[in-house]
């Protein structure tokens, strides 16, 4: 890897933040941004947890990547981040009893979370702890900022409400009279969007809004990088939404599989 | 299209046919309906009507402008999408609701998907379903002011009454002056519009025949009520079934090609309907009936391939 390509911390952490958005750009971890971002705070508990978990379990997991053999780091993984989960859910349990409720069965389902052990095969197991720990975190970030965006979409179109708090009362806080307060109120949202159907949609808005900034870039002749954690090995990478497989054109002699 | 036909083998035939003819004879069949609604209902269903076809042509329009795409309003499929969605809405719901609805229909049913024939779903019915789920109560709401009376009539629809066992007049059905969505009422005038597009050659009797048909077998079958034809009448006259039967189910663009698939896709619309309204919660089920009828049409393309001419229809293999 020449100098151009190496990774720093702070270039890792804000990869996995915007540059490959777990939810936006990856697509990966759909399971629980469908299914628990109905308001704004849901997603931003959802996605903090998630960050949690995934910074530990990348930490630990680049610490013993020497030590797991090969054939059995899957279940190794799961084990690690099965504690973590299991850590991280009785602290919601005992501290916020309310967001525990709200996220109900996917807490534990955060083991299963394809972003976590995305990260813990493609990134955690290739790279020392400290670059682990910020691609971790900037994932973990990237994730939460998706989610909090999707579920203020969700709330904002399916119940009228912005974190929680009602239009209505949103006026009367800033000093609105009755007239605007109470038409406010007597308006009807449209309620799809809290339910399963809207997820999709505001999911595939706000993707579609994610690549036209994408492509503008593109044109603009940024090219897309190789994904961070790229082994530049693709006869044993099992990436295969890669871009790059078997061919980086930046590369010194074209092809990468080696 | 027209660069297409003119690279196709001999012999050539030169048909009049174009998107826009055919289009303006749905537009015109689909008028006796309307007009029946705007004299049943008032000049609130008019006015209805024009606003959601205003914003289905608009919405047509401008996002042909944003993409930077061919302007399409000119096949006029905008404005039967429009008049569709116009008449599956309860006179009763407020104006914007066929603004959102018209927005919805064109922009994400049949716009992002590619235009009129890449959509995979009937845009009037996916917009209606669409406001039927957000808006559940003013989409059921069917009270409606008599015209020439001050009275508000707040009846259920006679699907309703049906369902709760209620007493029904077929006549009045038939006829259309019962409460309901502002085109579905009157059997007569959608059947009239249907007999017009048939005679204009735009639609055969495959799967409205097919689809009636089987509606009726299921309901004489599950319904538990033997061979009541009164009840029966009751259920081909009630609800969106014509209107669905003749106008939507016959969609170019979400119906099977071949004429095997549109048999299966009639007795699958049929089955449904029947299996929504006897045994699900609501008491009209034919727009999601149909909906879902043109999710499985690609399966249904898949199994009803036709064989080349001059070839035995390969065996499969085990």
């Amino acid at each position: 890897m020449d100098s151009e390509n190496k990774m720093t911390a702070g270039k890792v952490f804000f990869n996995g933040l915007i540059k490959e958005n777990p939810t936006f750009v990856l697509m990966l971890g759909m399971c629980p941004t469908l299914a628990v971002t109905t308001s704004a705070i849901n997603g931003f508990g959802m996605g903090m947890t998630t960050m949690v978990v995934l910074t530990m379990s990348n930490v630990i997991i680049s610490l013993l990547r020497n030590i797991i053999p090969d054939k059995v780091r899957i279940p190794a993984f799961i084990v690690i981040i099965a504690s973590f989960v299991t850590i991280v859910g009785q602290f919601l349990e005992a501290y916020i009893p309310s967001l525990n409720e709200a996220l109900g069965m996917f807490i534990p389902l955060i083991v299963v979370n394809c972003i976590i052990l995305g990260r813990a095969e493609a990134f955690a197991s290739k790279n020392n702890f400290i670059l682990s720990m910020f691609d971790g975190i900037g994932m973990g970030l990237g994730f939460t900022v998706a989610l909090t965006c999707i579920g203020l979409v969700r709330e904002m179109l399916g119940a009228h409400k912005i974190f929680g708090v009602s239009f209505a009362q949103l006026a009367a806080m800033i000093g609105m009279g009755e007239g605007v307060t109470g038409w406010l109120q007597s308006q009807s949202p449209i309620a799809i969007f809290v339910m399963a159907p809207g997820a999709f949609f505001v999911l595939a808005a706000l993707t579609a809004v994610q690549n036209v900034v994408r492509s503008k870039k593109e044109q603009r002749g940024e090219k897309t990088k190789i994904q961070s954690g790229c082994s530049h090995d693709c006869m044993n990478c099992g990436d295969s939404a890669c871009e790059h497989r078997f061919y980086d054109p930046d590369g010194k002699d074209g092809a990468v599989g080696r | 299209m027209s660069e297409l036909m003119k690279v196709s083998s001999t012999p050539h035939v030169r048909a009049k046919d174009s998107t826009a003819r055919i289009m303006m004879t749905v537009a015109v069949a689909l008028l006796p309906a309307a007009g029946f609604g705007v004299w049943h209902f008032g000049g609130k269903a008019l006015l209805l009507i024009l606003i959601t076809v205003a914003s289905c042509v608009l919405s047509e329009w401008l996002f042909c402008m944003i993409a930077k795409k061919k302007n399409t309003i000119g096949d006029f499929s905008a404005v039967v999408t429009g008049m569709l969605l116009a008449m599956n809405l309860p006179v009763s719901a407020p104006w914007w609701i066929g603004v959102i609805g018209g927005m919805f229909a064109i922009i994400v049913v049949k716009m992002l998907f590619g235009g009129l024939g890449q959509n995979f779903m009937n845009p009037a019915l996916g917009a209606r379903c669409f406001l039927l789920i957000s808006f559940s109560k003013i989409m059921t709401d069917f009270s409606y002011v008599v015209s020439g009376g001050a009275d508000v009539v707040s009846g259920a629809t006679p699907l309703a009454c049906l369902k709760n066992g209620d007493p029904v007049i077929v006549r009045d059905m038939i006829l259309g002056t019962i409460p309901g969505t502002i085109g579905e009422t009157s059997m007569l005038a959608i059947v009239f519009g249907g007999c017009i597009l048939i005679m204009a050659g735009v639609i055969d009797m495959v799967v409205t025949g097919t689809y009636l048909l089987s509606f009726a077998v299921f309901i004489l079958l599950f319904a538990g009520r033997g061979l009541d034809w009164y009840y029966l009448s009751a259920h081909m006259s009630g609800g969106g079934l014509m209107l669905g039967a003749f106008f939507m189910a016959t969609d170019y663009v979400t119906r099977p090609i071949t004429q095997k698939g549109q048999v299966i896709y009639g007795v699958l619309l049929g089955v449904l309907t029947g299996i929504f309204r006897l045994f699900g919660p609501s008491a009209e089920g034919v727009s999601y009936a149909i909906i879902i009828g043109n999710l499985l049409v690609p399966l249904i393309e898949k199994i009803s391939v036709p064989a080349y001419f001059g070839k035995r229809k390969a065996k499969r293999k085990k």
